[in-house]
C-alpha cells in the first residue's frame, strides 16, 4: 500500500491559534485511522496566514507567486484533505474562501475533505452544514459525513460532556481515513497532456466535431 | 515588400492593448483622439528605430480606443514602408469571421502583404452578449469561427454550416488574399492548451503573451504547441512558429527606471494595486532597468522557450505619456534589439524559420513562379451553380490553398 498524503488547511489569523490546534488534532487522528488500518499517510499543513498576502495578489494579478503555487500544489494533489476555518459573521472566514476562489473549480473534485471550524460559541456549530459544507458540494468534493466544531468551551473542559471534542474528531478521522482508504492513490492529472483536454486517443478533428469529418 | 534575404530570424516590434490612461504622475487622462495619434506616432517611430512589427489590441469598451484595428493599421501601413502590421489580440470570438476574413485580406492587400493577426478569445465577460455571444461558449467559437475563416481565406466559394452563424452557401470573402497567400495567423493564449493544439493542428503560430505571468506557465504551453506541431506533421518542433509578448521599462541606470515606471506600474490596470514592482518583476518577464538588463534578461528567453521567431515588447500602456514611450523605443532600437538580434542568431539551427513574411510565404508556395492575380468573372449571381467565380481554374485543396498553404 502506497503511503497517502493528507493536505490540512488551516485558515486560523492569530499564533497559536484554536485552529490550527483543531486542524493538528483532526491531522493526528486521521494518520492514527489510517495506521490501523496498515495505512501509512504523512501530513502537510497549509497556514493560509502565511499566504494572505499571495492569495490577495493572485486575485489582483490571476496567477499564484511562487509560494502560493506549491502550497496549492500541496493541497490539490493530495490523497485526502482537512479543512478548519473560524467561523466569522455567520460563515468561513474571507481569507479561508479567498484561498478556495484561487483554486481552480476542478481542482476538489472526488476529493475526500474533513471539514472543521472553530469559533467562540457552540451556537455557531451549523455554520459547518449551511455554509461550508455547500462550498465543497459546489466543487465536487467529497465531505464526510461528520464535520467537527470546536467552541471555546470544548479546550476548557467545559464542553459536551456526552460526546466530547476528542469523540467527534476521532469520529471525523475515521470517515476520512476511510474515504481516503478507499480510494485510489492520488495521480495528479496534466492539463498540458492532449489526452486531459482532447479525451483519450482523440484528436483536433474532434474538438471541430463534424468540421474535420472526425 | 521586405527582401527575404535579409528577413530577420527574431522579428522585434512593440504590441499595444490601446487603454487611455490616466497619467498618475499628472492626473492627466489623454483624450481618445490624443491616444490615437500617439499610437500612430509610436507606431511610425517603431520603424524609425528599426524595430520589425507594430501589433494592436482590439476592444469594445472604454477605456480603450482600439475599436477598428484594420482602420488603424491600414493607416499606419500607408505611412510606413518596412513595419509589418499585427493585432494583439483579433477577437476570433466575438467578431463575425466572414467580416476578419474581409477586412484583414483588405488589410493585406493595402499593406502590401506586411500584415498578419493574432486571434484571441477576448477575456472581457461583458462584452460578448453586446455581439450576441456567451463567453461560456469562448473556446467552441473561437474553434469553430477559425475553422470558418481559414476555409474563408484558401476556398473562393464557401459552403458552410456551423452551431455560431447564419450558414453560407456559395458566399466568396472578398478580395482573395493577396498573392494567393492567406495572412500569416498567430493564435495567443495565456492558459488553454486547446489554443495551442489549434495553432499546432493547423501549422499556424503560436503566441505566449508573456507578460501576465510567470515564464513556467507560457513554457508548458509553448512546449504542448511545439510537441503537437510535430504530431500534425509539420515538422519537428523547434520548426515551430513561436512569439513572446514582454515588457520592458528603461533608463540609463536601473534605479531611475525603477522610480520612473513606479507609479505607472503601481496604478496600472490589470496587474496595479497588487504585488510590489519588484516581486512583479522577479515572478514576470516584466524588466524595469537599464538597457542591459533588458537585453540580458530577453537574451534568456530561448532558453526557456526555444529558439523564436517575434518578441514583442508592452512599453506604451498604463497612462506612459509619448515622450518617454518615444525614448523607450529609442532604448530598444538604438541598444537593446540590435543587441538582442546578435545574440539570439547566435548557434540559432539552420532549421529554425525565419519570422514569417509575405515574402518569404510567396516564395515558399510559388518559387520564381508567378503568383495568384485573383480577376473575377463577370458577376451573374450564381455563385452556386456556375463555374468558379475566378478565371483562374480552381486549385485543388492540398496544394498551395490546403494545408501546405499555412506554413
Amino acid at each position: 500500500m502506497s503511503v497517502r498524503r493528507i493536505a490540512v488547511v488551516s485558515a486560523g489569523l492569530s499564533s497559536p491559534s484554536s485552529t490550527r490546534m483543531l486542524a493538528d488534532r483532526l491531522a493526528a487522528a486521521t494518520v492514527a485511522a489510517l495506521a490501523d488500518q496498515g495505512t501509512e499517510a504523512t501530513v502537510d499543513v497549509i497556514e493560509l496566514r502565511d499566504h494572505a498576502h499571495d492569495i490577495t495578489n493572485n486575485l489582483l494579478t490571476g496567477f499564484a507567486p511562487p509560494a502560493l503555487e506549491s502550497a496549492i500544489n500541496t493541497v490539490v494533489s493530495a490523497d485526502g484533505l482537512i479543512v478548519v476555518t473560524p467561523i466569522f459573521s455567520t460563515s468561513y472566514s474571507g481569507l479561508f474562501k479567498s484561498f478556495i476562489d484561487v483554486l481552480d473549480p476542478d481542482a476538489l473534485r472526488g476529493m475526500p475533505v474533513l471539514i472543521g471550524a472553530n469559533a467562540g460559541t457552540a451556537r455557531h456549530s451549523l455554520a459547518i452544514d449551511y455554509a461550508i459544507r455547500p462550498l465543497f458540494a459546489y466543487l465536487r468534493a467529497e465531505a464526510v459525513p461528520t464535520g467537527v466544531f470546536a467552541a471555546s468551551a470544548d479546550w476548557g473542559g467545559q464542553g459536551d460532556d456526552v460526546k466530547p471534542l476528542r469523540a467527534r474528531v476521532d469520529r471525523g478521522a475515521r470517515e476520512l481515513a476511510a474515504a481516503v482508504a478507499a480510494r485510489p492513490s492520488a495521480r495528479a492529472g496534466d492539463p498540458f497532456d492532449p489526452a486531459s483536454y482532447l479525451g483519450e486517443g482523440k484528436s483536433f478533428g474532434h474538438l471541430l466535431g463534424g468540421l474535420a469529418g472526425e | 515588400m521586405s527582401d527575404i534575404t535579409t528577413a530577420p530570424d527574431v522579428q522585434f516590434g512593440i504590441f499595444t492593448v490601446s487603454d487611455v490612461t490616466q497619467d498618475p504622475t499628472t492626473g492627466v487622462t489623454p483624450s481618445e483622439a490624443e491616444r490615437i495619434s500617439a499610437t500612430v506616432e509610436i507606431a511610425r517611430h517603431a520603424e524609425e528605430v528599426g524595430l520589425d512589427v507594430f501589433a494592436l489590441g482590439e476592444h469594445h469598451n472604454p477605456p480603450f480606443w482600439s475599436s477598428s484595428p484594420t482602420t488603424t493599421l491600414a493607416y499606419i501601413a500607408a505611412q510606413t514602408r518596412s513595419l509589418i502590421l499585427s493585432t494583439a489580440t483579433t477577437l476570433i470570438t466575438t467578431n463575425d469571421p466572414v467580416k476578419i476574413a474581409e477586412d484583414y485580406a483588405m488589410l493585406q492587400h493595402l499593406s502590401g502583404g506586411r500584415m498578419d493577426l493574432m486571434l484571441g478569445r477576448g477575456n472581457t465577460g461583458p462584452v460578448y452578449p453586446w455581439f450576441g455571444k456567451d463567453i461560456r461558449q469562448g473556446l467552441p467559437l473561437a474553434i469553430e469561427s477559425y475553422a470558418l475563416l481559414h476555409k474563408l481565406w484558401r476556398e473562393d466559394v464557401v459552403d458552410w454550416e456551423g452551431k455560431f452563424r447564419t450558414p453560407l452557401n456559395g458566399f466568396t470573402s472578398t478580395p482573395r488574399p493577396l498573392d494567393g497567400i492567406p495572412p500569416f495567423v498567430w493564435h495567443g493564449s495565456i492558459r488553454t492548451p486547446e489554443i495551442a493544439e489549434q495553432a499546432a493542428y493547423y501549422g499556424d503560430g503560436f503566441f505566449a503573451n508573456n507578460i501576465f505571468w510567470p515564464a513556467e506557465h507560457y513554457q508548458r504551453l509553448i512546449a504542448l504547441y511545439r510537441q503537437r506541431w510535430e504530431h500534425y506533421g509539420h515538422g519537428a518542433p523547434e520548426t515551430a512558429i513561436v512569439g513572446l509578448g514582454g515588457q520592458v521599462f528603461m533608463a540609463k541606470n536601473s534605479q531611475d527606471a525603477v522610480r520612473q515606471f513606479r507609479p505607472y506600474f503601481d496604478n496600472a490596470p490589470v496587474y496595479g494595486h497588487g504585488p510590489s514592482l519588484e516581486d512583479f518583476a522577479e515572478m514576470t518577464p516584466l524588466t524595469v532597468g537599464s538597457p542591459q538588463q533588458v537585453i540580458d534578461r530577453y537574451a534568456g528567453m530561448r532558453d526557456l522557450f526555444g529558439d523564436y521567431q517575434r518578441q514583442l515588447f508592452l512599453i506604451d500602456h498604463a497612462g506612459l505619456p509619448l515622450k518617454t514611450v518615444l525614448e523607450q523605443l529609442d532604448f530598444l532600437g538604438g541598444e537593446v534589439v540590435p543587441v538582442l538580434r546578435k545574440e539570439l542568431a547566435r548557434d540559432r539551427p539552420a532549421a529554425v524559420p525565419a519570422g514569417p513574411t509575405h515574402a518569404a510565404r510567396v516564395a515558399a508556395a510559388y518559387g520564381d513562379g508567378p503568383t495568384r492575380q485573383a480577376r473575377p468573372r463577370a458577376n451573374r449571381g450564381d455563385n452556386m451553380s456556375g463555374p468558379n467565380p475566378y478565371q483562374d481554374a480552381p486549385v485543388a485543396a492540398g496544394a498551395a490553398f490546403g494545408l501546405g498553404g499555412a506554413r
